[in-house]
């Protein structure tokens, strides 16, 4: 019996269990691309019949003041990045609160389980689609669909013989791409990340209703220190951590502008280190909790 | 080395003792059946094993602690926990491609083998398969893992007499070789008296007979006694009494052969049979006892 030389060597063993098991959600939860491309798609549409009316519009726009101007051509474009935004966090939300409940309501948990990955490569992988999938999915999903927008339009003024240059010039499209891009990480990847955390915790721990059991703490421990002491601080922690801080303050303001970018001092608030450590010790707890867990 | 090893292996739900304080020891090679009824801990003693449950006591499989060491442990387990554990949304295709992915004992080409001899599409999703084809799948699987142990907890449940059959050839035939232990649990004890080589009963968390299949056949007898040698035979001490068309069935726990022949007809009985024997006796004394 030769049996320890037929074991294949740990070395790089983490990574592939890893880049499956991230597929692996993926195939499983499909609303992760369809949801935001879906709402491009239908925001694309609106955009394109819009564009009937964009000569018009552009001239009137003219006659305004720069500032106005300048805003008026933008603004489809930030309407759509929101859109797609938004969308991306609503799906992370309930991608959430399924991707530790669903496998033991089916009782695939004891497929998964028979599988040598471990508790904290499932609970990681799962982790890292709100965490990074969706905010670089939702990230190239905009970029392509403000590119689109900006051809449509682009083709629109040619054949009004209007010049293309204004707004080309209102567009900075690099620029806003770029303070897109830091948004997402930053607020969606890491400003969110111990909203993820907790949900996460909850769908590993709730047997049923894994959305009361992280909608109903936050709002009673909000409702009973409003009634023992008449403050809201906790009201207003979560308010902080949804707005994003102060990263989300700068660049989901005016607009998406450079300003973000210098936005550095997001990553020196306490509350941000104090935010990623309670997603830390959320996860931990998940990885704990799948491994006592059984199908329900 | 034997493939699994307890002492003492104890589990306790609240105040319910799944299992009592279990010394076990399976040898390599070896084709384990535990039998016993709901609720008498084989399910409880599999998740041990397999180290998706925390117990008290020693347990070691293949040299190793399952509940610390389990990620490692199952690259050289392979377990069917039930008949209907594949998730339903997976496709037969993304199935290989994980497994691949995932496990490095795998061999896609084999299990691609497994499943032409199926009616199985590559391209259908696990929810438009049939219960019996879902166990066909997860089995080519399965065997494509060149596992040291391979655990079946109720693999066959609720599947009808062909497919049953074909699981157990197809483990047999194409699985199964020396240096392979498979552990398995069933109530549908009757199809794999021909696969065990070893079997082990268990009431209310703990052993209560666990021979080999040698030992089972040389050891228990089953006399269809003549009518008028009833009292004869009694006196020898059946285990256990049973009528079958007014006639007695007499089970014989190491008594002779020759003895028995002279009072009827002798075979060995049935695993089933047996199994009525000693837990069905259990019972009864553990009613006594209690009154």
């Amino acid at each position: 019996m030769n049996i320890e030389s037929n074991v294949v060597p740990a070395a790089g063993s983490a990574t592939r269990p890893m880049y499956w098991s991230v597929r692996r959600e993926l195939w499983e939860s499909r609303s992760i691309y369809i949801a935001p491309l879906v709402v491009a798609a239908v925001f694309l549409f609106g955009f394109m019949i819009s564009t009937i009316h964009l000569p018009e519009r552009l001239r009137a726009a003219l006659a305004l003041g720069p500032m106005q101007h300048h805003k008026l051509i933008e603004q489809p474009y930030n309407v759509a990045a929101l859109l797609v935004m938004g969308t991306t966090f609503v799906v992370a939300v309930f991608y959430c609160l399924d991707a530790l409940h669903g496998e033991r309501r089916d009782r695939s948990i004891l497929f998964w389980k028979s599988m040598p990955v471990s508790d904290l490569i499932t609970v990681v992988s799962k982790a890292s689609i709100p965490l990074l999938v969706l905010p670089l999915l939702a990230f190239a999903i905009t970029v392509v669909t403000q590119l689109i927008m900006l051809l449509l339009s682009t083709v629109v003024l040619l054949g009004s013989g209007l010049s293309v240059a204004t707004l080309w010039s209102q567009v900075s499209l690099f620029q806003m791409s770029l303070a897109l891009l830091y948004h997402l990480l930053v607020v969606h990847g890491l400003w969110y990340a111990p909203i993820f955390g907790w949900l996460l915790l909850v769908s590993a721990w709730a047997r049923r209703t894994a959305f009361l059991w992280a909608a109903l703490p936050p709002l009673a421990i909000g409702v009973v220190e409003k009634i023992a002491f008449n403050t809201s601080h906790f009201a207003a922690m979560l308010g902080h951590i949804i707005s994003g801080g102060t990263a989300g303050a700068a660049s989901t303001g005016d607009s998406m502008s450079m300003g973000a970018l210098t936005a550095g001092h997001a990553l020196s608030a306490p509350s941000f280190w104090v935010g990623l450590a309670f997603a830390a010790a959320c996860l931990a707890a998940a990885v704990r909790l799948r491994r006592y867990r059984e199908p329900i | 080395m034997a493939c699994i090893e307890a002492r003492g292996l104890r589990k306790t739900f609240g105040i319910t003792i799944a299992l009592d304080g279990i010394d076990l020891r399976v040898e390599e090679g070896r084709i384990l059946g535990i039998i016993g009824p709901n609720g008498a801990g084989k399910t409880t003693a599999l998740n041990a094993i397999l180290g998706l449950t925390p117990y008290q006591g020693e347990l070691k499989v293949l040299g190793r602690d399952p509940w610390t060491e389990r990620d490692q442990l199952m690259r050289e387990v392979s377990f069917i926990a039930d008949v209907a554990i594949l998730p339903r949304w997976i496709r037969v295709s993304q199935l290989l491609d994980y497994v691949a992915g995932v496990h490095p004992r795998f061999d896609r080409a084999k299990a691609e083998g497994f499943l032409a001899k199926t009616t199985i599409k590559r391209n259908s999703k696990v929810r438009e398969l049939s219960k019996g084809m879902v166990a066909q799948l997860h089995l080519a699987v399965v065997m494509a893992i060149d596992a040291r142990l391979l655990v079946l907890d109720e693999p066959t449940l609720g599947l009808d007499i062909l497919y049953r059959k074909k699981f157990y050839d197809s483990l047999l035939n194409d699985y199964f070789d020396r240096s392979r232990t498979i552990v398995v649990t069933t109530h549908q004890v009757e199809e794999i008296q021909d696969v065990l080589t070893d079997l082990m009963f268990i009431d209310r968390g703990r052993i209560v007979l666990e021979c080999s299949m040698e030992e089972f056949e040389s050891r228990y007898l089953e006399l269809m006694v003549r009518p008028e040698h009833v009292a004869a035979a009694r006196a020898l001490k059946p285990i256990h009494e049973r009528q079958v068309f007014g006639r007695s069935i007499l089970l014989f726990d190491h008594v002779d052969r020759q003895q028995l022949a002279a009072l009827g007809d002798v075979r060995t009985p049935s695993i089933a049979d047996l199994f009525v024997a000693v837990i069905g006796n259990q019972d009864g004394q553990a009613q006594g006892a209690g009154r």
